[in-house]
């Protein structure tokens, strides 16, 4: 232990200068990087007189659109910082052969494969579902906003919060040098003395009261919201995927805070759930982390399910096969989802029977999984199959995918778990079903609704050059990783002995590369796409010829959706009234309620900031003031009783000719 | 649906949109979103019955619940527990009848019931740590601390946003919304009872009974 973590002061606790890793090279460059970005940024938006304008119009809004595009920014920026993680290991580990030790020391290396896999899962994947969700399930429900929108705004602070808490560790201090998970006794004060763990902690905990509001949130708007005549079993196939996967954030995220803070009291108070004495057992700890962590990937992947069933609809120009079944396929994936946890640590030494049992039940997923893709792929059979860029992903998402599920199947029989588990196999199938699943229906959900919130299409040329650099640059970083972990390298490995197995990781940082440019593109293309606005433009409101509600209204839409509240008779409600001569109605319209704006989200999630970044460094006095604060600001809010408004009727005319005029200039 | 217009005159005339605004009231998915709250948060509680079940018998060579435990003690702060929900629900009839003084008053014979609660339950930790029976000193001892210390958060949490709602009522009287904040706090009230009963009966009792 150094000597800076011993000492604590009353003012800074165990802060010092030491904290501050400038004997890092690499850490100092990035900060200056970082820095030079940050105060250009802030000049700019200071420059142009830009604070004002993001205060009231995207900070404090509770408009579940700007909320749901919020979430999407955060996901993006965070996916750079992952994923120059990911890079990080795959030069050290093609680089440390032959003796050579790499340009990665083990303090730097086992932080990089720590946050890699927080960041991905917490800060990326997550806002961006959350962000998708958001965005897109009031308007396919017909609503004007969630139930709860101030919680709404106030979710997504507090996921920022926790992302910040992530970004600041790489500056101030250090990351957890666990693993992403933590397992204790690794995770306890004895063997992680220093503040790394402390950041995974309230990074998570923060970030959690996020998730598990918006989980509550999204359930009580799809079930208390949806518009007249929208039955559960008339619900698009997105919103369904949408309440699973929230039921599954609401049931499962509680396990998670409880667990993490069973482990903070281990570190702050010294009590003895997962330690290795005083009757403490670490194996609770890991139980119960992935009985969290095993529904937390179907959070992640039932709605990518849902966006390939939209877009498999949309482009194969038929409605989707077999709905009813895609529903029930979705909600005993959301049960058995709960029966699987103990796959991923068969080697506790649990027995025969229970890790017979745990096998057989992930097997079982399995078969609502298949029944999913042959669902997609009856969809097109004899459909009228557009290959626009969200179809593209779709196809590339079924072949990776099938390969990744038997990957999964071949790892939950137990024997041959016994020889692959915290292989390199494991680390490419895991890989294979999130990047060839989640991510890919992330990427499709992006493209196939950005024109929805933006009003013009992404450049198609340039996201298919990106899609191929994925695609492409996905099958050659993680092959390799098959092939090493069926010959036995473990994970986390940062210097190897055998240079045999060198080529292989050169082969997987080649293709790291690929997904760089497949990342740069990416980028590129929504930067062109800005650019080329114009040209893109899609006045319609319907550029894809969609079938749900969300494609009714204009491009982007109004703050309220729908001038007129829809009723719905037909699963693909917008082709329902588009083939039954719906006319857009022109006049009529009335005041339309609407939640007010307020700053006590973003306040909040500041001081919860604050209040995390004190318990770090145990500064008690400001962990005290912030706690006192968050309590008083939240009394303080419910005080107001003022917390709605109506838009004027003559503002929503104003919005509905401005629609009809352009109409009528896309159709001329 | 009288208040509808026809997207066609002709024909079937499909109904595809409602004229009159569709009334969602605020605060009309309050006690759906609260429900599901208050079940994520005996999901938190589920976890620490768990935790105490497999680590509660962990005594380390330390004091058991036999040692430790005073049920005279525990069934008299039980009694608190119980008379605060029944006074609630007194409250609760009262607000229903809208008698604004009636029901400020048995808010405060909760919030009374509540303290004293709250005041038992301190002792108990109190006297626990000075004898030597400390969180620290046994997994069981961590996770009963742990299990009843967060039910006691919870009700000091009560107790303040049982304060909060008294001067609210007291301000605005019982208006939709301070009725809609008081039934979300008599669930969670309520909802803390049942959790106390889970405490009395798994760790208290059946303690007594090891």
């Amino acid at each position: 232990m150094s000597e800076a973590s011993t000492q604590t002061s009353m003012i800074l606790g165990k802060l010092t200068l030491q904290s501050f890793p400038l004997h890092e090279p690499i850490v100092v460059a990035t900060f200056v990087v970082v820095a030079l970005g940050g105060i250009a940024v802030v000049g700019a938006l200071t420059y142009f007189r830009l604070w004002g304008y993001l205060w009231r119009e995207w900070f404090t809004s509770v408009d579940h659109k700007k909320i749901g595009i919020m979430y999407m920014v955060l996901g993006l920026i965070m996916l750079l910082r992952g994923f120059a993680d990911a890079v990080m290991m795959r030069i050290q580990q093609a680089w440390a052969f032959n003796g050579s030790e790499g340009y990665l020391n083990a303090h730097h290396y086992d932080q990089i494969f720590t946050a890699h896999g927080t960041i991905m899962i917490f800060f990326v994947a997550m806002p961006l579902v959350t962000g998708l969700m958001n965005y897109v399930v009031p308007l396919q429900i017909g609503a004007r906003d969630v139930s709860f929108p101030f919680l709404n705004n106030f979710s997504f602070w507090m996921t920022t919060a926790g992302a910040v808490l992530v970004m600041m560790s790489l500056f101030i201090g250090e990351f957890a040098r666990t693993g992403w998970l933590a397992y204790p006794p690794l995770s306890g004060i004895a063997y992680s003395p220093d503040v790394g763990v402390d950041y995974y902690i309230w990074a998570l905990q923060v970030a959690g009261v996020g998730t598990t509001l918006s989980g509550i949130n999204l359930i009580c708007t799809i079930v208390k919201m949806r518009a007249p005549g929208m039955s559960l079993m008339k619900m698009p196939i997105f919103t369904w995927t949408a309440l699973c996967s929230n039921v599954l954030i609401v049931a499962s995220f509680p396990v998670l805070t409880a667990t993490l803070a069973l482990l903070t009291l281990d570190r702050y108070v010294g009590t003895n759930f997962f330690t290795n004495d005083f009757g403490g057992n670490p194996m609770m700890y890991v139980n119960l982390i992935w009985i969290w962590g095993h529904p937390e990937v179907y959070i992640l992947i039932l709605p990518a399910f849902g966006i390939f069933s939209e877009v498999t609809s949309t482009f194969s120009g038929k409605r989707l096969f077999g709905y009813t079944s895609m529903v029930y396929a979705t909600v005993v994936i959301t049960i058995l989802s709960y029966l699987v946890w103990l796959h991923h640590f068969f080697t506790m030494g649990s027995g025969a029977s229970v890790n017979s049992f745990f096998g057989i039940t992930t097997m079982i997923i399995s078969i609502p999984t298949g029944a999913k893709i042959f669902n997609w792929l009856f969809t097109m059979y004899r459909g009228r199959i557009r290959y626009e860029e969200p179809m593209m992903w779709t196809v590339a998402f079924m072949l990776t995918f099938v390969i990744g599920g038997m990957t999964g199947v071949l790892l939950a029989v137990p024997p041959a778990d016994f020889v692959l588990h915290n292989s390199l196999f494991l680390v490419a199938h895991f890989h294979n079903v999130i990047i060839g699943g989640v991510l890919y229906g992330l990427l499709a959900g992006i493209v196939y609704w950005w024109p929805k919130a933006f009003g013009f299409r992404l450049h198609p040329t340039m996201g298919k050059i990106s899609f191929w650099f994925w695609v492409i640059g996905f099958w050659v970083a993680f092959t390799p990783l098959y092939v090493l972990g069926l010959m036995g390298v473990t994970r986390r490995m940062r210097v190897f002995d055998d240079p045999s197995l060198q080529i292989w990781f050169v082969i997987a940082g080649f293709g790291a590369a690929l997904i760089f440019l497949g990342i740069v593109f990416f980028l590129l293309q929504i930067a062109y796409s800005i650019w080329k606005r114009h040209e893109l433009r899609d006045e319609t409101g319907d550029p894809w010829d969609g079938r749900t509600l969300e494609w009714a209204t204009s491009s982007p839409p109004p703050a309220y959706n729908f001038a007129f509240t829809p009723v719905i008779h037909d699963n693909d409600a917008w082709t329902d009234m588009k083939r039954r001569g719906y006319v857009r109605p022109l006049s009529g319209f009335k005041p339309i309620h609407m939640p007010r704006n307020t700053g006590t989200g973003i306040i909040l999630a500041g001081i919860s900031l604050a209040l995390g970044f004190a318990l770090i460094w145990h500064i008690w006095w400001l962990a005290a003031l912030c706690f006192a604060a968050i309590i008083v600001t939240a009394i303080a809010h419910s005080f107001n009783y003022d917390r709605d408004f109506h838009i004027p009727a003559a503002d929503v005319v104003q919005a509905e000719d401005e629609r009809t005029r352009r109409l009528a200039g896309s159709r001329a | 649906m009288a208040s509808t217009i026809t997207a066609s005159q002709t024909g079937e005339a499909p109904v595809f949109y409602l004229k009159d605004e569709h009334p969602h009231p605020e605060g009309h998915s309050t006690p759906l979103g609260f429900w599901i709250y208050l079940m994520s948060d005996c999901l938190i509680f589920a976890v620490l019955f768990a935790i105490y079940g497999v680590l509660g018998t962990n005594y380390a060579a330390g004091p058991g619940p036999k040692d430790l435990f005073d049920l005279n003690l525990v069934a008299l702060n039980t009694a608190m527990l119980l008379f605060s929900s029944i006074t609630y629900g007194f409250a609760m009839l009262t607000m229903v009848q809208g008698r604004v003084a009636a029901t400020q008053g048995w808010l405060a014979v909760t919030a009374l019931f509540g303290l004293a609660f709250l005041g038992i339950e301190l002792y108990e930790f109190h006297h626990l740590i000075s004898i030597g029976a400390t969180p620290q000193r046994s997994a069981f001892l961590s996770s009963f601390f742990v299990l009843v210390g967060t039910h006691w958060l919870h009700v000091t949490f009560g107790t303040i946003w049982l304060f909060t709602l008294m001067v609210q009522v007291a301000r605005h009287g019982l208006i939709t919304a301070n009725r809609r904040r008081l039934m979300c706090l008599s669930m969670f009230w309520h909802f803390l009872d049942v959790i106390w009963i889970g405490v009395f009966t798994f760790v208290y009792l059946l303690g007594m009974l090891r």
